[in-house]
């Protein structure tokens, strides 16, 4: 019953858990040493998620608790997905917009936009 | 604080999965079988992740949207050690205090359920020094580019947007790390002078501020990745 005792746990869990942190932290450190593109960044995200998984799970405790408290504090931000995913778009068309006007024509004077 | 609990057989949790979930919700009862100073705690984390993303999206949009240059951080943030310099250090080492101040209060979390007051205070105050330590280090990076005319509406290395996020990311995160470090010294103090000794010896209190430091952690996982190696 680990309800009723608190989050008591074996304290090897988390030197695995601190050791791995310091690893990932030293991955993702090591990817600014590599070209831009594709790799660097998925990289980057692999990195991210991991620690990220490994904070919340391992030392807030998230992985021992009940579905219940689970859903409702992870879920929400799912949302904040669509929040990034309408102002990808919209960033995307301002710098269009802005590459349009600001600097030299794109396409020839007379020609339909 | 009173728990429940006391009586294991009036308290038998209802089942787990999507079944546990619907009778979690669905009854006139307490809905997550934590203490309710954890739940707040959960909650409130909840609000912030709200708040911080905001800023990371505002920061995606704007950075998506200049036409200017974005600065490359790999070499504003580099530092000059034995006149080589390496880039991003300093906020490496920014990383690597945080995630050790993380596991120091885990382990504080942990001696704090054992009962064993001296350690989860003693690990509270290092937790709160690394803090203290990591805040140090931010206010010299901000000092390093506001000489270096970064400011939050202009910025002399390229896009001006780098500026304000920069300043309102950071200074945000700083703020938190700030609150932490007076929030872990008050509590030390409290679970070093006994008090929760007379309340039952419920070392609750320690994982919640600890739920509190992680997050501050886990907020800069995402700011590392996507403000500075992005």
């Amino acid at each position: 019953m680990a309800q009723a005792e608190g989050q008591q746990h074996p304290l090897s869990i988390y030197f695995w858990i601190w050791g791995l942190l310091f690893l990932f932290s030293a991955f993702s450190y090591g990817t600014d040493f590599l070209p831009d593109g594709l790799v660097r960044t998925s990289l980057i995200v692999l990195f991210m998620v991991l620690k990220a998984g490994f904070i919340v799970a391992i030392f807030m405790h998230m992985a021992w608790e009940r579905l219940a408290l689970i859903w409702a504090i992870l879920g929400p931000p799912l949302l904040l997905l669509f929040l990034i995913g309408i102002l990808a778009w919209e960033g995307d068309y301002t710098v269009l917009t802005r590459l349009d006007f600001f600097s030299e024509p794109l396409a020839p004077a007379g020609l339909e936009h | 604080m009173a728990q429940e609990g006391m009586n294991p057989a009036a308290d038998a949790l209802p089942p787990e999965g999507w079944r546990g979930i619907v009778d979690d919700w669905a009854t006139d009862k307490q809905a997550f079988h934590v203490p309710w100073g954890k739940a707040m705690m959960w909650i409130f984390l909840l609000s912030d992740t709200f708040i911080f993303t905001t800023f990371l999206t505002g920061y995606m949009n704007v950075r998506m949207s200049t036409a200017v240059e974005w600065p490359n951080p790999s070499e504003v943030f580099a530092l000059s050690i034995f006149g080589q310099p390496i880039p991003l250090i300093l906020i490496a080492i920014m990383t690597f205090v945080l995630i050790t101040s993380s596991g120091t209060m885990a382990l504080a979390v942990n001696y704090g359920y054992r009962r064993d007051r001296y350690r989860a205070a003693a690990l509270m105050f290092v937790t709160a020094a690394f803090g203290a330590i990591f805040v140090g280090m931010q206010a010299f990076e901000w000092t390093k580019l506001i000489e270096e005319g970064v400011r939050p509406w202009a910025n002399p290395m390229g896009a001006s947007q780098f500026g304000a996020s920069f300043f309102k990311i950071t200074g945000f995160h700083g703020l938190h790390v700030s609150a932490g470090v007076v929030y872990l010294a008050v509590g030390a103090l409290k679970v070093l002078r006994g008090d929760y000794e007379r309340r039952g010896g419920n070392y609750e209190i320690v994982e919640i501020t600890g739920l509190y430091w992680h997050f501050v952690d886990l907020v800069w996982v995402f700011i590392f990745a996507f403000f500075y190696l992005w």
